[in-house]
């Protein structure tokens, strides 16, 4: 009954973890790669609206954001709680669109500017009058192309 | 002297570091897409250019007003905005050719042949005080409208959908059911 003997002296090897950072810098590389650092900090809260037809932002690096929403709560004592529009970090007035455009657009390369877009963040409970008044100003800057964010729905 | 070894350097906290470098980039990525609704707005007119009547058919044109309570008016009626889109299909579509909705225009295309193309043009008109989410509910009931006729346009033609098609393709369903929406100028409509 040799055949059956108990081999109870038999280790099970350990499983080397040698490759455990391999995985874990694998995984951080695609996060490296994919991840996009927010640069500004929001000033207003948007709550995209919903819409079923939405199509994707083709050239991110060539669209300019124009944020228009209620303040965030600690900006709320200082400036109200009517509806504003912040361009890159601060509040700004409908008139302070053109330099913001004027500054986008030098900032891109020749060939790129006749594609530049601008995507407009509105909050959903926003009045068109305010969006309105950005349009106008978009129109006087030629700032033609634009896009209204939303959300997917299903 | 010289013969101690030097002892490896413990690599098992490497895994450590990592994880807390991802656990970072975990938290600060923002993934997905931007998503929404394109549109071309009109140019300035000239400051010396007079604002001319535009030489558009009154059959031609269809007015979609929203007011300031966020309600609907299309082609002269009040209307729900979930009737919006078969409405605005038959504006464009025209099937039976009633001479109270858009004439057609036998137009050349490019890698396709001459097809009948809707001379149809849609108005829509805000008041200052309508909300951002139905003027955006509006607009995409316009879009679909228009993709569903891109779409059956594409089906009969080339037997699948637009979205579906090579890119060349694309652009002649573009060019036989064109996207024409116009954001007027702002006027205040109705407060009533």
């Amino acid at each position: 009954m040799s055949k059956f003997r108990k081999d109870n002296d038999r280790e099970v090897p350990g499983i080397s973890s040698g490759s455990l950072s391999d995985i874990v810098f694998m995984l951080l590389f695609f996060f490296m790669v994919t991840t996009q650092m927010r640069e500004t900090e929001n000033k207003v809260m948007v709550k995209l609206p919903e819409a079923t037809e939405v199509v994707k932002l083709e050239r991110k690096d060539l669209a300019s954001y124009i944020n228009i929403g209620p303040p965030t709560r600690t900006y709320q004592a200082q400036y109200g709680t009517d509806a504003r529009i912040q361009l890159n970090d601060s509040f700004k007035t409908t008139t302070d669109i053109r330099d913001f455009i004027a500054a986008e657009r030098d900032a891109m390369s020749e060939g790129d500017r006749q594609f530049m877009q601008v995507v407009i963040k509105g909050d959903q409970d926003v009045r068109m009058g305010i969006i309105t008044d950005v349009k106008q100003e978009l129109r006087r800057c030629s700032a033609l192309k634009i896009m209204y964010q939303a959300r997917k729905s299903e | 002297m010289g013969k101690k070894k030097t002892p490896a350097i413990n690599s098992s906290s490497t895994a450590d570091i990592a994880f807390l470098l991802l656990c970072y980039f975990l938290m600060t990525t923002t993934m997905g897409s931007q998503t929404g609704l394109s549109r071309r707005l009109p140019p300035m007119p000239e400051k010396d250019q007079k604002v001319e009547d535009t030489k558009v058919n009154r059959r031609n044109i269809i007015i979609v007003k929203i007011n300031s309570a966020d309600r609907l008016m299309a082609g002269g009626e009040p209307i729900d905005v979930t009737f919006l889109k078969e409405k605005i299909k038959e504006f464009l579509s025209n099937p039976y050719d009633d001479p109270n909705l858009p004439e057609k225009e036998i137009k050349p295309i490019e890698g396709f042949g001459s097809c009948p193309v809707s001379k149809g043009v849609i108005s829509l008109q805000n008041d200052r005080g309508t909300s951002y989410r139905a003027y955006i509910e509006v607009q995409n009931e316009l879009v679909k409208a228009i993709n569903e006729l891109r779409d059956e346009f594409a089906m009969k033609n080339f037997g699948k959908k637009f979205l579906q098609l090579p890119e060349d393709k694309q652009d002649i369903v573009k060019k036989a059911v064109p996207q024409n929406i116009s954001e007027a100028e702002p006027k205040d409509v109705g407060k009533k």
